[in-house]
């Protein structure tokens, strides 16, 4: 017969080798020996913490009760693990880059940081968590009655006390080995590996009852399945929207519970050991699940009818005289209670001692506190006091809730109380729209419903919770029954309450988040958490002091540039009397860096990104930077861009200036040429009709000949005199003409003009100032003749009057010449004067036909001797106004 | 951007890994979906199925899922990633 004081003695053995495994594993970390401590085995086996006494003894009860429900327990967090791409390998990945401590540090740090989310996730953790640490509680106290029950002279013991001193023992344990350091960063190892031995321990003790009883008890495999047929849990009577329901419901709980979240986020050293651990965990919870039926049914078949089910684990041992498997499987038992309760207590004290113990001891003792030492021990003593508070808590639920109640029925309300988390953290995780206020909203809304429909009836009919309520709803309206919410009779209690609180929590949470806006910091760290795998580095610390001095360079460097932001930080380190680019990060300088910052990416980020490296918050460095230098290779994209466009929009515009003058001269050149064809034509027409006459008759008068060889003589005369004028104009237009520098007086040039074009042709008289052509001139003076007799002979050509009189008059104006000669014809139209200096112009049409060309030509050599001329209108008849500097140079060949 | 733009087409083992990431995916829905089939069966004779045989089905399923999940996981880990992109912006 096994004695409880042997019970007792090997229980003091195992917790005495707990305490060895977990200093040894805390000194081989601190040596750095702990390669071992970091694989994935380990951190597999410690997320068995899943697996409490709620499995060990609870899932015999619950198959007892209700056949295979119990499986939904462990086939919702296989989905999970299975899934682990989706949603733990992100939650793992923001954890491990946003140094997050808690589920409450996620969701707060998620929503901007926010102090009253991380107070209302910790109250809701801290309240969903009892139930669960009472139903450790309550299973050792039980396994311990049931070995006092098995010794017939031992009296019978208190099981509260029982409980009280297991809740003491692990609260001392916990506290020893779970506040050995502050930061929660670094990992637990000591508990780490404890939990890890334990995981081993109750898997191991579970199989060896279950072989036991199907080899041992149940005479073989193909025995203990006619058991089953012939048992009352034969066939499958689990109602479809349980099994569903359930399952969905433990999932959520897997990722949201706060011990998980503890193992599985904190503590974890590698992401790729989640990989491992996506299969690994799930095959350890089928093991941990396979003899739970035939146990279940070897239990109701062999031991008396109202045994407790809950315990047939370790009461099928007892009654076949194994003491020996009895102590071990209540080692499992004590094993899954106690790495429970260990971990959930470290998890929840981090909680709340970070979230709710410090943000008060801060606030009252001052601002001073922030720069004295005393911060460390304040926090380790607030961690410490936190699990005795919490471990305690678990043991007023057992004491409250009578220790009656069926361990799963107890877990189930755990496992819905923390799956109000989900909505806020997956959707921080997913959504970038999702804000604090919706987070608040969805959570307040579904803790209540939470509270209402599953919590506080779990107490049976109590002071919070009076049987009138129950029975016909709150202040008697009937839709607020709790088990029938919105007249929803005949729900089960569980779906019924799950089922509101989600969905209820779900809705509130993305209808606020839609029509609420959030703060910059928020939306900083939204971005952060939704798109971690882009930005993220998984590793990266720094320290106060000059380091933070090199971060803030490092982010200024990327938003202002390398240069500028060096020089910044040196001129502000010469102000502070040091050498070199790191100042001390001082408030002055500090603002004065946040406003340069601003310049750039704006004041409200510039803050946020300051404020992130000096304030000693959760969001990393690295994770800055990558904002930082997404926003600084923008800017600079943009500027190129618009640098490239500028000259691509002048480039065009000479492009297009070139092109237009060359479509210009094109067709300047084409009508030239026709113009050109045109006129050699005329008299070439007539000097071959001519010609031919001349060729082709022999009945010819010598006078006809000769008429007719004189007109061809004309025609060639003037075909010459076109080409030569083509060739001279050809010549000055491209500027190949060579002038020569003579001094002459204007009078003589006149002179001998007058001289040369009157000596022709129709009479013309001439009047002229000679007084006023006193002036020396330094130019061509032969090139200025022709002008002249152009200028002389169209007069005589093509003045339409009776006696046709030419008036040249000169004269000074400042340094220049003006010799205009007007002459009594009746004028070019205006709509001609324009065009008579293009070339082949002719006005009107009239017998004395010249190329065309003379005045085109008198125009280039003006300009070549550096003067003009023009057509003088308002005259009484044509009249031309040749301008020439006094004293001017030859324009430049 | 300085940044290089992610080419359009990656090489065939990457391709692979990409595949096998999706089937990763899909492995857990598909075993929402067996884990659920049960709610929908009956025996002819209206009662639920015999308990035994149902646990043969669910243990297999849950079996089946395990080693599936533990040969891709492994896969996955074999061939490196060639950059840190999310994976699911590309095919």
């Amino acid at each position: 017969m096994a004695t409880l004081n042997l019970l007792v003695l090997v229980c003091l053995l195992y917790v005495a080798l707990l305490f060895a495994v977990a200093f040894g594993a805390d000194r081989a970390a601190l040596h750095g020996r702990s390669r071992w401590l970091r694989s994935s085995l380990v951190y597999t086996l410690s997320l068995s913490i899943y697996c409490t006494a709620w499995t060990f003894y609870g899932a015999v009860g619950f198959a007892a009760r209700s056949g295979l429900e119990y499986l939904t327990i462990y086939l919702g967090p296989t989905l999970v693990m299975i899934g682990w791409w989706y949603t733990l390998r992100k939650m793992v990945r923001i954890g491990r880059s946003q140094r997050i401590t808690s589920i409450a540090d996620l969701i707060s740090s998620r929503y901007g940081k926010s102090t009253l989310l991380a107070v209302l996730v910790t109250v809701i953790a801290v309240i969903g968590t009892m139930p669960y640490i009472a139903l450790q509680l309550q299973s050792v106290a039980l396994s311990f009655d049931a070995f006092a029950k098995a010794e017939p002279d031992a009296g019978a013991p208190n099981t509260e006390a029982t409980a009280l001193w297991v809740a003491l023992g692990l609260a001392i344990f916990t506290v020893l080995f779970g506040t050995r350091n502050l930061n929660a960063n670094e990992r637990h190892h000591g508990v780490v590996m404890a939990i890890a031995l334990e995981a081993v321990v109750k898997l191991f003790a579970l199989l060896a009852v279950g072989v036991f009883v199907v080899w041992g008890l149940s005479g073989g495999l193909g025995d203990t399945l006619a058991r089953i047929d012939a048992s009352n849990i034969a066939r499958w009577e689990v109602s479809g929207s349980r099994w569903v329901g359930l399952t969905m419901l433990s999932a959520m709980a897997f990722i949201c519970l706060p011990r998980m979240f503890q193992v599985m986020v904190v503590e974890n050293e590698d992401e790729s050991h989640l990989r491992t651990a996506s299969w690994a965990f799930p095959t350890y919870m089928m093991l941990i699940s396979l003899f739970v039926v035939p146990i279940a049914v070897v239990g109701l078949d062999i031991l008396p009818e109202g045994s407790n089910p809950d315990l047939f684990v370790l009461t099928l041992p007892l009654h076949a005289g194994q003491d020996g498997l009895a102590i071990l499987s209540f080692l499992g038992g004590f094993s899954s209670a106690t790495s429970m309760v260990i971990v959930a207590a470290i998890a929840l004290s981090t909680m709340l001692s970070n979230h709710i113990v410090m943000p008060i001891w801060l606030r009252m003792s001052g601002k001073h506190a922030m720069m004295s030492g005393d911060v460390r021990e304040v926090a380790l003593l607030a961690r410490r006091f936190s699990i005795v508070f919490v471990v305690l808590l678990g043991y007023a639920y057992f004491r409250l809730s009578g220790g009656g109640a069926a361990l799963a029925a107890m877990g189930l309300v755990s496992f819905a109380g923390v799956a109000q988390f989900l909505p806020a953290m997956m959707g921080g995780i997913f959504w970038r729209g999702a804000t604090r206020a919706g987070a608040l909203a969805g959570l307040v809304i579904g803790a209540m419903i939470w509270l209402y429909t599953m919590f506080l009836p779990s107490f049976g009919a109590s002071l919070l919770m009076p049987q009138a309520v129950l029975d016909h709803g709150l202040f008697g309206q009937a839709w607020l029954r709790p088990y029938a919410l919105f007249w929803t009779n005949g729900m089960d209690p569980v779906v019924h309450a799950v089922m509101w609180s989600l969905t209820l929590n779900t809705l509130t949470f993305v209808t606020v988040s839609i029509f609420s806006f959030p703060s910059p910091l928020e939306r900083l760290q939204g971005a952060q958490f939704v798109n971690v795998f882009r930005h993220s580095s998984t590793t990266g610390t720094w320290s106060g002091g000059l380091a933070q001095s090199e971060d803030l360079l490092t982010l200024a460097q990327r938003i202002m540039g390398a240069a500028p932001a060096q020089q910044f930080f040196a001129a502000a380190a010469q102000r502070q009397g040091l050498a070199g680019y790191l100042p001390e990060p001082s408030t002055d300088f500090l603002q004065e860096l946040e406003r340069e910052l601003s310049a750039s990416v704006g004041g409200a980020t510039a803050h946020a990104m300051v404020s992130q490296i000096v304030g000693g918050a959760t969001v990393s460095v690295e994770d800055l930077m990558a904002v930082a230098d997404e926003t600084a290779q923008i800017m600079e994209y943009s500027n190129q861009l618009e640098a490239k466009s500028l000259e691509l929009q002048r480039a065009a515009r000479q492009l297009r200036e070139a092109n237009d003058k060359l479509t210009q001269m094109s067709a300047q050149k084409d009508s030239f040429l026709s113009q050109i064809s045109h006129e050699l034509r005329t008299p070439m027409t007539s000097l071959r009709s001519f010609s031919e006459i001349l060729r082709d008759s022999n009945d010819l008068t010598s006078e006809e000949t000769r008429r007719y060889a004189s007109i061809i003589h004309d025609e060639a005369l003037r075909l010459t005199r076109l080409l030569d004028d083509l060739l001279d104009l050809s010549v000055l237009e491209n500027g190949q003409v060579v002038m020569n520098d003579q001094v002459g007086t204007l009078q003589s040039v006149l002179d001998r003009c007058t001289a040369m074009a009157v000596g022709e042709g129709r009479k013309l008289e001439i009047i002229r100032n000679r007084e006023a052509e006193d002036i020396v001139l330094h130019t061509d003076l032969d090139r200025l003749a022709q002008v002249f007799i152009n200028l002389i002979s169209n007069a005589r050509k093509y003045s339409d009057a009776e006696k046709p009189v030419l008036t040249i008059r000169s004269a000074l104006d400042r340094d220049r010449v003006l010799i205009d000669f007007t002459d009594n014809g009746s004028g070019i139209p205006t709509e001609e004067q324009s065009v008579i200096f293009e070339k082949f112009a002719r006005v009107g049409q009239n017998e004395a036909g010249g190329a065309g060309l003379g005045l085109a030509i008198c125009r280039e050599i003006m300009q070549r001797l550096g003067g003009s001329i023009t057509y003088l209108p308002g005259q009484s008849g044509t009249a031309f106004r040749v301008t020439l500097p006094v004293s001017a140079r030859i324009a430049a060949q | 951007m300085s940044r290089k733009p992610p080419s359009l087409f990656v090489e065939r083992e990457v391709y692979r890994k990409r595949r096998m990431i999706d089937a990763a995916r899909v492995l857990p829905i598909l075993g929402a979906a067996l884990f659920f089939l049960p709610v929908l069966w009956r025996s002819p004779e209206g009662l639920g199925l015999p308990t035994t045989h149902l646990m043969g089905y669910l243990f297999g399923i849950w079996l089946l899922l395990t080693v599936g999940a533990a040969a891709l996981s492994s896969y996955i880990a074999s061939v490196p990633e060639p950059d840190e992109d999310p994976p699911e912006a590309r095919g």
